[in-house]
């Protein structure tokens, strides 16, 4: 072995016999032209969250790479540590900006957690839960509306009082108690039942758009799809939400369930076709970042391939729509004193941003209120530690990762912490709830705090 | 394997979690920046302070054990691949400043901290630390250090070495030894302290680093000037240096990169240029508009067909788009992207483009060069893919010939990324047998075991020379 010779090769290459056949699954399924990409250059390191927090370089983009590329070459099995090492990855993407190289990390990761989830890999508690989610759930209308409306049977009955005084809340773990305390009133109401499938324009057309209503965010942030048709009507739209469409999925892809999240997004490309739309709108970073990546979702399927690429062409973040194409309504802060304007600051939603590219946007239409003054939060485009549903799967870091957030957040002296996308702005009130400067910062929803602020309604 | 009183023994000096022997640590410290090197460590230990590396030294000698230290593994030349397995010595816990002292301008850091937050700090107290390698958002000052790296700025201010005036280094016995100090002045024996700049982890360990300081430039200009004729662009710089001028950045790129960079960035670049020259002056406002428009004139005496000057800090950086895409557009472009750091005489940058051009086509592989004119560093960089056996040997065959013409010109084979593994074969060519001689003598009284990075610098056996023959 000891050659200082220069020839470019692996050395100490044991011989693993791949006997695990985890590792068939995931050499069949990890795209090696991806994995030959990374050049390893280190550049992602600094954009990583899980490496800012350990230092540790097998908790970066390189570093798993690097994992994906010993299994995929047959040089490490992929034990425990690997799955673990996958499951940690938050999924926000910031390596993919960062990379000279462009490699498609997001689809590297989905690859590889489709792959392990092929081989049974949880308990039978979690096994049981994530079927009746992803299964059960998601992607039914009906079935979502009967969990609003439940959810909102207990928050309202008093029932939530009673198991909160009843102390039966310290039977779960803190993260699910944390998170029963945030979650804002459900409803079984969604933005159609509210406001029709089809909302006028004010003044003239620019253009009619679709809505995509999104599974919770029309259960848990109805009204954040309400503000949403309404702040778009103000600005010019005609905004149609067809009813067949369903669950954009991303929360499947994310976890491993691919072929339920081909399932669904050849519902919506559909129903969207059908709808005869010049835009799809998204309010929500997380299901926005999978539409736009429908096209790739569906690349293999014949029949759907092009209509895929159709779909994911149209599809935009509802303020780069606003910003670019609408006309902005005035907007002002009523509750500012005279000299003193409303401090305000973003959180970036990762997938908004890093996928969907709309990052400038919702600062621009920020900045463009009256008596607010927008202030820059540092590091406001890392991940806070929601991603997905990565808060509830590891709690630790995500706890971690959002301590030190909320620091920069608590720093900026804002009285509104604002974000575009449900499971950021959840993680965001848990922040302000655990380490917030009690009362003096407001999370909000972009969409809402800007709907809320139109001077005139006309 | 490592013996499992060694083990046990690392563990206690540094805490069970900061050694790692599990498979997932190995596999993700047997690379580094460099392409298609890979070989596996037998450990990995993070210390978090000099006693700790001390210690752990003298049981890696004990044991004879070798050690890779490193910080984030951004190296290009495979620098920190431990191709005799051993231990890897991460240097990130060792990441604070110690100290910056304003009266004597300098500041005392701990290797593992990142070059860009270090410089972010010293830019916070109205100073100026210029070493700036394009990696300096990942790079750690010790890499820097261990590497001597370059830089944008190397022309006018100097590379690593011209910062580094003292050092703490832990010996491969797991003795310390101190070089230097706050001191402008220093000859008390031979200058341990450049010699253990850029020696590539293979002398000691540095724990850590005292680094001078300067005042920062008041004002900056930007300007970009377009040439048809790669003769027009290379008497440019010359010229520049002639009349007494040392511009702050002089970055040039080659016709195939500036396709590259156009494809990838959309700037609208005339492609029929043969040579781009991006050039900056820093300093006072009114030297600094002195030398700009001393530049221009310089620029159009040498036919240069376009010559931009930047009017405001947005237009600056529109300017400097282009060179800064140049990596990442040529990076999307194949699979395995392999950046060397062939370095000239100023005056021979012209023949060395056409060489490197000429060596391509022979060798039918695709070599685009951009790089540090004003000091005569290039990076002719090559895109393949490490998959096609047939092309990388192609390719490792013309920088070859690039080494070779390099040193035929009066150069280097590395200006400022080091010898590591990949140079190791060339080292001779440059610095002959009594100088290979000499260099191992004093990797013998540093580390007679040799236990630092070994493999590194000296190669088993010299690469023949190729003959090269003019077309």
């Amino acid at each position: 072995m000891a050659n200082g010779n220069a020839e470019r090769s692996i050395q100490n290459k044991p011989a693993i016999a791949l006997s695990n056949p985890m590792s068939k699954t995931l050499q069949l399924k990890l795209d090696y032209d991806q994995l030959t990409n990374c050049m390893r250059c280190g550049f992602c390191l600094p954009a990583c969250p899980t490496f800012k927090e350990t230092g540790l370089e097998q908790e970066s983009p390189r570093g798993r790479i690097a994992l994906m590329k010993a299994v995929a070459d047959g040089i490490m099995d992929p034990d425990q540590a690997f799955q673990d090492q996958m499951n940690h990855c938050l999924g926000c993407r910031a390596c993919e900006p960062a990379c000279p190289a462009d490699v498609k990390y997001g689809q590297l990761i989905e690859q590889a957690r489709d792959a392990i989830e092929d081989h049974d890999v949880h308990s039978v508690p979690v096994k049981g839960l994530r079927k009746v989610f992803f299964d059960g759930v998601f992607p039914h209308r009906g079935r979502l509306k009967w969990l609003g409306r439940s959810l909102s049977i207990y928050q309202k009955s008093g029932l939530r009082k009673l198991v909160r005084g009843s102390g039966m809340m310290q039977l779960f773990p803190a993260y699910m108690r944390e998170m029963e305390q945030i979650l804002p009133d459900a409803t079984a109401k969604g933005v159609v039942e509210q406001l029709g499938t089809v909302y006028p324009a004010k003044g003239e057309t620019i253009a009619r758009v679709a809505l995509f209503r999104g599974c919770i965010m029309d259960v848990l942030f109805s009204e954040t799809n309400v503000n949403t048709v309404k702040l778009l009507s103000e600005a010019g739209f005609e905004v149609v939400i067809p009813t067949e469409q369903v669950c954009c999925g991303a929360l499947h892809a994310h976890s491993g369930e691919m072929e339920r999240a081909k399932d669904l997004a050849r519902t919506n490309v559909q129903v969207f076709k059908d709808a005869e739309i010049d835009y799809i709108v998204s309010n929500a970073g997380g299901c926005g970042a999978l539409l736009v990546e429908y096209d790739h979702l569906l690349h293999e399927d014949s029949e759907y391939r092009e209509l895929a690429e159709w779909f994911a062409s149209q599809v935009i973040d509802v303020s780069m729509l606003l910003f670019e194409h609408g006309r902005i309504p005035a907007f002002a802060e009523r509750n500012a004193c005279a000299n003193e304007p409303v401090m305000v600051t973003y959180q970036d939603s990762c997938h908004l941003r890093n996928v969907m590219k709309s990052s400038n946007a919702p600062r621009q239409l920020m900045k463009q209120v009256a008596n607010v003054n927008f202030v820059e939060m540092k590091e406001a485009d890392r991940c806070c530690g929601s991603a997905g549903i990565y808060n509830v799967t590891q709690p630790e870091m995500a706890g971690q990762i959002l301590e030190h957030k909320m620091e920069h957040a608590n720093r900026t002296g804002a009285s509104y912490l604002l974000t575009s996308n449900p499971g950021c702005l959840l993680q965001m009130k848990l922040g302000a709830l655990k380490h917030g400067v009690s009362g003096q910062m407001e999370v909000k929803h972009v969409v809402d705090f800007l709907y809320e602020r139109i001077s005139e309604i006309k | 394997m490592l013996d499992r009183v060694l083990t046990r023994k690392l563990r206690q000096i540094v805490g069970e979690e900061n050694f790692r022997d599990d498979k997932e640590a190995l596999v993700a410290h047997s690379y580094d920046g460099t392409p298609m090197l890979q070989s596996l460590p037998d450990g990995v230990i993070y210390p978090k302070d000099t006693y700790q590396v001390a210690e752990i030294m003298k049981n890696l000698a004990f044991y004879s054990v070798p050690v890779v230290s490193r910080g984030s593994g951004s190296n290009l030349c495979g620098g920190t691949v431990p191709v005799h397995g051993g231990v890897v010595m991460v240097m990130h816990r060792m990441n604070q400043i110690l100290e910056v002292d304003l009266e004597n301008l300098t500041a005392t850091v701990q290797p593992g901290i990142i070059t860009a937050e270090f410089i972010t700090h010293i830019e916070s107290l109205g100073l100026f630390y210029p070493p700036d390698p394009s990696s300096m958002r990942i790079s750690t000052i010790g890499g820097n250090i261990a590497e001597c790296s370059g830089g944008l700025r190397g022309l006018k201010y100097g590379t690593t070495k011209d910062y580094v005036i003292g050092l703490e280094a832990v010996l491969a016995s797991g003795e310390i030894i101190r070089t230097g100090g706050k001191l402008m002045k220093d000859v008390a024996g031979y200058d341990l302290t450049k010699l253990l700049v850029g020696s590539e982890g293979t002398l000691a360990i540095i724990t850590e680093a005292t680094l001078k300081l300067v005042p920062p430039p008041k004002s900056k200009k930007t300007m970009l000037a377009m040439y048809k004729d790669l003769y027009g662009a290379a008497r440019t710089v010359s010229r520049i240096i002639e009349a007494k001028i040392i511009p702050a950045t002089l970055e040039f790129m080659d016709n195939p990169t500036i396709r590259v960079v156009d494809d990838f960035a959309k700037l609208g670049l005339p492609r029929d240029m043969e040579a781009i020259l991006l050039i900056e002056q820093d300093g006072d406002l009114e030297a600094v508009e002195r030398d700009i428009e001393r530049i221009r004139e310089i620029c159009e005496a040498e036919s240069a067909d376009r010559v931009e000057v930047a009017e405001s800090r947005e237009h600056a950086e529109k300017l400097l788009t282009a060179r800064r895409s140049a990596f990442t557009a040529l990076a999307r472009l194949r699979p395995t992207t392999i950046l060397e750091d062939a370095t000239v005489p100023r005056s021979k940058i012209a023949d060395m483009v056409l060489r490197i051009n000429e060596i391509a086509r022979k060798y039918n592989v695709s070599i685009a060069t951009f790089g540090h004119a004003g000091d005569g560093n290039l990076h002719p960089t090559a895109t393949t893919d490490a998959r096609d056996h047939d092309e990388v040997h192609r390719v490792e065959q013309a920088f070859e010939e690039i080494f070779e013409a390099a040193i035929e010109l009066g150069g280097t084979i590395t200006g400022e990324h080091g010898v590591g593994l990949v140079k190791a074969p060339f080292l001779e060519w440059k610095i002959g047998k009594t100088g290979i001689e000499v260099m191992r003598g004093i990797k013998q009284a540093f580390d007679p075991h040799n236990l630092l990075n070994p493999g590194k610098m000296f190669a088993k056996e010299t690469r023949k020379r190729v003959v090269i023959t003019r077309g």
